[in-house]
């Protein structure tokens, strides 16, 4: 069995697969729960500061997306940060951090912008045994309207003030939490990592309405008529999180900085391919919520299996391998041509790739009567919208026109040697072949 | 004691009330709710599906489908009902096995079909639950059309003239409606008097006088109906049963399986009827099978279908044949009857087995019987009517639109020559000649009405 043990930031875990800081790390109970089923560490349900408890919602916190069979695809939620007391949960991260000393505590937290806040409870957090911190500038509901959570996470130079504060206030590392609700996710990474962070995680949620109640003509969830937006996370926003993941990892500026991976893993698939992408480490909150702690020993042993199948070592050795991969348009080979084949051993005849293309691509799929289907090499653009709608997996491929080959299409020959945007006639831009 | 599955003879009561009940419960329980989206989702909503080309009735199931998935029932039934009034029967009698998911892309990729017959009873049922009536009446035309016989095709011809502005009255031998769906088909497939209460939801539409045991040829004659209306349809069904040609086939306990169902359909008291202790069922249709499958849930010891031909020549369906096995109804083929033997009563047939390899049925020589106390005939059935209409292999001709060979006369469902004898099949044409004569009636131009 591949070694999954993951060292991140100087933070030592039995394996890559973290909780997020979200409800199911909000006490001891459910921590002490997650850690006997397998998880490699927990960031602790974000800490407020001293005070009166944060107060909630008293009606519905979540809402959902659903795809076939209920399946929760996407999760909304209005909580804030935990409405327990501070020293309840200091008492209680203390005590779980010293029975489980192998696994990764980190806490999460949440105070005003002013540095003596950041400098009260620091120290405390401190003397927990906790591995380290996690500054909360993403949350984008409740707490964001009192000038903390995202709307410090929308203002680099927010980030970049809180995050010198934090470090100049604990030896523990500090792991600032991004929000996705932004329009460059480098720039706030790049203020992080400026600011000395240790890392950085994302994503955090994605500012949502999941429905509307049409009868009530009000958003959903929905607390006595009114509802407002909440933070979306779940299996679709797995797609946003990867790309932003990849932008810090291929920003030269923070290329070094290591990145916790969040958004949407479910299986050890999607943890595979973060990591792939430049996380050092997952976080997982959804998936947990949706189907119990027990969910992690699926993606230790598929991990586990993918690494040994593949011959990767470690968890390390993959970590931002799928990066130089990780192209701009503009230089994309235009060169690289292909065309749709599709199996006739295969094809079920459902017609799905015939609807597409002919009614919303390029009429190059045509149909008999007997209901064949067969792709037009001469109007082909390769698409890949007839393998996107086509219910059967590798029913329908791509395949490459080989250098030398006639593009039925443009009645070229294909060339052999890449070419870009950067060099083609047609860019007002060009860069002049050499 | 009162009788069991040993009583010789044929006798009633062989199992109580309770146990009959349970036999003769929804054989295709509704799906919820839930199951309905699950089922909806497994649609591809494929391009020019296959399920619609199948479906004689052409009904949108992909579109059906789709509305039932993103929570309209009552859309979907639309759909259904715009192409298939009676698309609530439909739903539980069509052998959608070897129509609409017979041909399902997942049938052929999977084996495992979208369940189309389901999602479109679980729509109609929605709306008919519902009490609505998604039609109304064009303004009146002042048109009058006859459509004798309130079955499937006659139903779906009266509901479409109607709909368009014609004053239709519905002429039927029998004291209420519905045809086979309320006197032919297996109890188990239409439970909770469905077939009765279809009918009234469909008159709901208004302009059809219904008007009841008025049989062609003894109370009413074409003559006068052609006199009295605009336009004539017959939707007469087969009211003859061919004749068992074997020796002794007169004999006490011999029966015809139509008049042993409608017998079963109609009755308050299913532990009134009477049915044999060994049971043979003389056929190899969708009523031999109705027949077989009913005398094992009635309690008869022994069933058996003996049909004259292989297998594949079976009019009844697979999913039909496995059914009737699985109730533990032996079905042996190849094999046709010679003589019913017993001294006035029944006591078994003796059959004789054929070749059917060849073009030609042959029989072989080899005889064997079959112990019976009870002999059910399910050998067809035929058109009992003779009113100057040209008439090929029994059965009336018709032009694609219902036509027939005499003016202001159309003709659709079994009594028709073409399409199978399903009740889908004749709401189609019953439909289809409805809108021919409405084009008709109100001249070139309307046929889109």
């Amino acid at each position: 069995m591949a070694d999954l043990r993951s060292e991140f930031v100087g933070i030592k875990s039995p394996n890559p697969f973290w909780l997020a800081s979200a409800p199911p790390t909000d006490k001891e109970y459910n921590v002490r729960r997650a850690f006997k089923a397998g998880w490699g560490g927990v960031v602790w349900k974000t800490l407020g500061e001293e005070g009166p408890p944060i107060v909630n919602v008293n009606g519905p916190r979540y809402g959902a997306i659903f795809g076939a069979d209920r399946r929760l695809l996407g999760l909304n939620n209005i909580e804030l940060i935990t409405d327990r007391p501070l020293q309840q949960n200091l008492r209680e991260i203390k005590a779980v951090k010293k029975d489980y000393p192998d696994r990764a505590v980190v806490v999460s937290l949440m105070v005003p912008c002013v540095e003596d806040a950041w400098k009260a409870i620091l120290p405390v957090v401190e003397d927990t045994g906790a591995d380290g911190v996690e500054l909360n500038f993403g949350c984008p509901h409740g707490m964001s309207e009192r000038g903390m959570g995202s709307a410090v996470g929308q203002v680099p130079e927010y980030i970049e003030m809180v995050t010198r504060w934090a470090k100049q206030s604990t030896r523990m590392p500090v792991i600032v939490k991004l929000t996705p609700n932004i329009s460059d996710i480098r720039k706030p990474a790049e203020a992080a990592h400026i600011a000395g962070a240790d890392a950085v995680s994302l994503i955090n949620t994605i500012n949502s309405i999941t429905s509307v109640n049409l009868d009530l003509f009000a958003p959903e969830p929905m607390i006595d008529t009114k509802g407002a937006h909440g933070g979306y996370c779940g299996p679709a926003v797995k797609p946003i999180a990867l790309s932003m993941v990849s932008e810090i990892a291929r920003n030269p500026v923070t290329a070094n900085l290591p990145i916790s991976g969040i958004g949407g893993v479910t299986t050890w698939r999607d943890a595979a391919e973060f990591i792939a992408l430049g996380a050092g480490n997952v976080q997982v909150c959804t998936a947990a919520m949706t189907y119990g702690f027990k969910v992690v020993q699926e993606m230790i042993s598929g991990l586990g299996q993918w690494m040994d199948e593949k011959g990767h070592e470690s968890v390390a050795s993959v970590v931002g391998r799928a990066i130089p991969n990780c192209s701009d348009w503009q230089n994309l080979n235009l060169n690289y041509v292909s065309k749709a084949r599709i199996s006739q051993d295969d094809c079920i005849k459902c017609g799905r790739c015939f609807a597409a293309c002919e009614d919303t691509s390029h009429q190059a799929i045509t149909m008999s009567a007997d209901r064949t289907f067969e792709v037009l090499d001469d109007e082909c653009v390769a698409c890949n919208l007839c393998v996107n709608v086509c219910p059967v997996e590798n029913c329908i491929t791509m395949e490459r026109i080989e250098p030398g080959k006639l593009d039925e299409r443009t009645g070229e020959f294909v060339e052999e040697e890449f070419a870009d945007w950067t060099t083609h006639p047609n860019n007002p831009g060009c860069v002049a072949a050499e | 004691m009162a009788n069991t599955v040993n009583t010789k003879g044929v006798v009633a009561g062989r199992l109580d009330a309770e146990a009959l009940a349970d036999n003769f419960s929804d054989l295709h329980p509704p799906l919820d709710d839930h199951e309905a989206l699950v089922a909806a989702d497994r649609c591809y909503f494929c391009h020019d599906a296959p399920c619609t080309t199948a479906c004689p009735t052409s009904i949108d199931i992909p579109l059906f489908i789709r509305q039932i998935a993103t929570g309209t029932a009552e859309a979907a039934a639309k759909t259904i009902f715009d192409q298939n009034i009676l698309g609530g029967m439909c739903a539980r009698v069509c052998p959608t096995e070897t129509l609409c998911e017979e041909v399902c892309v997942r049938e052929v990729a999977e084996g495992k079909p979208v369940l189309i017959g389901k999602l479109q009873r679980y729509a109609t049922d929605t709306v008919m639950g519902l009490g609505l009536h998604p039609f109304t009446r064009a303004a009146e035309t002042g048109k009058s059309v006859a459509v004798v016989g309130a079955g499937p095709a006659g139903l779906a011809a009266a509901h479409r003239l109607a709909t368009q502005g014609h004053s239709v009255v519905v002429y039927d031998a029998r004291p209420k409606g519905g045809g086979l769906n309320e006197f032919g088909i297996a109890a188990y497939k239409s439970v909770d008097g469905f077939a009765q209460a279809e009918v009234e939801w469909l008159l709901q539409i208004g302009g059809i006088e219904m008007q009841y045991g008025q049989a062609l040829g003894d109370h009413i004659s074409l003559e006068n109906l052609k006199v009295a209306h605009d336009a004539v349809f017959l939707g007469v069904g087969l009211g003859g049963v061919n004749a068992l040609r074997a020796e002794g086939g007169n004999k006490d306990g011999v029966y015809d399986a139509v008049d042993f169902i409608s017998e079963l359909r109609q009755t308050d008291d299913l532990t009134a009827l009477h049915v044999g202790r060994q049971v043979v069922v003389i056929g190899g249709g969708m009523t031999a099978i109705d027949a077989a499958v009913q005398s094992k849930l009635l309690g008869a010891q022994d069933v058996t279908v003996a049909y004259r031909r292989d297998r594949s020549a079976m009019g009844a369906s697979q999913f039909e044949q496995d059914l009737a096995t699985s109730k533990g109804v032996r079905i042996i083929f190849n094999a046709q009857p010679v003589k019913v033997h017993g001294n006035g009563s029944v006591t078994g047939v003796e059959f004789e087995r054929t070749d059917s390899s060849g073009d030609d049925l042959k029989p072989t020589g080899e005889t064997f019987i079959i112990n019976a106390d009870q002999v059910l005939k399910a050998i067809g059935q035929t058109l009992k009517m003779d009113a100057g209409l040209e008439l090929v292999r029994g059965k009336i001709v018709v032009s694609a639109d219902g036509k027939t060979s005499m003016d202001t006369v159309w003709a659709g469902g079994d009594c028709s020559l073409g399409g199978d004898d399903l009740t889908v099949t004749a709401v189609a044409e019953g439909r289809d000649a409805a809108m021919d004569i409405h084009a008709t009636l109100m001249g070139k131009g309307h046929k889109d009405g």
